[in-house]
């Protein structure tokens, strides 16, 4: 009976309503584990001396005025890049939606990259939707309660994502390696022009992940002659031990509006 | 009796519940790898304590809600535990005459076998440990043995089950 179940969870992928069922089920569980987590969140908030937040506040001032600065040009650039892309006859990018979401539990299985969100189908979360955090994609979601939902992390090593470089489009997949800091790119041959330093971004080829967040930053390039392919280990661009606010990308959403919102 | 059995069972699922509780609370990343199997130890004590009311079939609804608790492979926790409550069955005899170490050695090897069908089943999916480091838990769990026994001893004879 057990190895049944294992059978039709692992080779068939058909039980994706008990799971979902079962996840539900856990939730509350899930929600207590988390308590000493935000205790510990609520402490860092609520429990700071007047330097600290006087600190942040100069931080945080600094950073938006930054970011303002940088936000100046967009909208002219964004008019700009439609046009070229009208001219170049490709379908406008579209600015995706995001739902904040909150970490609410870490797999317990050092092997198992997972985790738990407090989003679930009642917020809309779909299986295979796309995560990120504000330094580049995290994963995506795997299992979705009705509460709560499941994300597999780009490290997992039963995770792989279509990527590109970013200096000059080389096409590749980066495979998770078990390990929260490493990606390894497969299949780059010997030749490829692919540097150390070098910024990975999501291709969009599988039709999964939205096109040009940042993945990786390539850390190690070995190229051994006796081998047809070069070794490229990359380091995840977002904190994935770190976030405890993510965003889910509705990906779907935006390619649902699409043909309404073409500008000809 | 019948207020009895449902003392019997809320007690169990209360210890059960806490034992889920602790398995998936976050814990530092230098501790994961020997996170003790909680829920492997609390079903190994009701086992051995009451081998006429807690079975097989308890260990196969239990490692269901552990899958789905951990995100694993549905039924890899189930027959895991399956597999921990059928040797804890055959051998309660002789663990309730055993000295405590002796236990404690009888644990190790029955939460070691426990991992390695966990490894197996995680091996199909292609997400097993690269490293031993996956019987670590067996270690801590044996370690941990003497002060699990005690306190669910403790329970027992407060709310006087058997």
């Amino acid at each position: 009976m057990v190895v049944g179940l294992i059978a039709a969870d692992l080779r068939y992928n058909n039980l994706g309503r008990t799971r979902a069922v079962l996840d539900t089920l856990v939730a509350p569980i899930i929600w207590v584990a988390d308590i000493p987590a935000r205790l510990g969140q609520w402490q860092n908030t609520h429990i700071r001396t007047r330097a600290r937040l006087v600190e942040d506040s100069a931080r945080l001032q600094r950073e938006n005025l930054l970011l303002q600065g940088r936000s100046l040009q967009m909208a002219s650039l964004q008019a700009e890049n439609t046009r070229l892309r009208g001219l170049l006859n490709s379908t406008t990018m579209l600015r995706s939606d995001v739902l904040v979401a909150e970490l609410i539990g870490v797999s317990p299985d050092p092997m198992r990259h997972q985790l738990v969100l407090n989003k679930g189908a009642s917020d809309g979360v779909y299986v295979g939707q796309p995560l990120i955090d504000a330094d580049g994609l995290m994963g995506q979601v795997v299992e979705v309660g009705e509460v709560t939902s499941r994300v597999l992390l780009l490290t997992d090593l039963t995770h792989s994502v279509p990527v590109q470089v970013n200096r000059n489009g080389v096409r590749a997949i980066a495979e998770g390696t078990g390990s929260l800091d490493a990606l390894e790119v497969q299949h780059i041959s010997a030749t490829t022009d692919i540097r150390e330093g070098d910024l990975l971004v999501s291709s969009g080829l599988g039709g999964r992940f939205p096109v040009g967040y940042p993945i990786a930053e390539v850390v190690l390039v070995q190229r051994d002659p006796g081998q047809p392919f070069a070794r490229v280990l990359a380091r995840p661009s977002a904190a994935l031990n770190r976030s405890r606010h993510v965003l889910l990308v509705f990906v779907k959403a935006a390619e649902d509006a699409a043909p309404a919102s073409q500008v000809p | 009796m019948n207020a009895n059995n449902a003392l019997v069972f809320s007690v169990m699922a209360g210890s059960f519940l806490l034992a889920a509780l602790l398995a998936v609370v976050q814990i530092p990343e230098w501790l994961q790898w020997a996170r003790p199997e909680w829920v492997a130890l609390t079903l190994l004590y009701w086992c051995i304590a009451l081998p006429h009311r807690i079975g097989i079939f308890t260990a196969l609804l239990l490692g269901l809600l552990i899958d789905a608790l951990e995100g694993a492979v549905l039924g890899q926790n189930a027959f895991s535990l399956t597999v921990l409550a059928l040797c804890a069955l055959l051998l309660y005899q002789r663990l309730r005459v055993f000295s405590l170490w002796q236990q404690c050695a009888v644990v190790f090897v029955v939460i070691g076998l426990h991992q390695l069908v966990g490894q197996w089943v995680q091996n199909l999916e292609g997400s097993g440990a690269r490293s031993l480091l996956f019987l670590l838990p067996a270690v801590s769990s044996a370690l941990l043995w003497p002060m699990m026994l005690q306190v669910l001893r403790s329970v027992r004879r407060y709310y006087r089950i058997s």
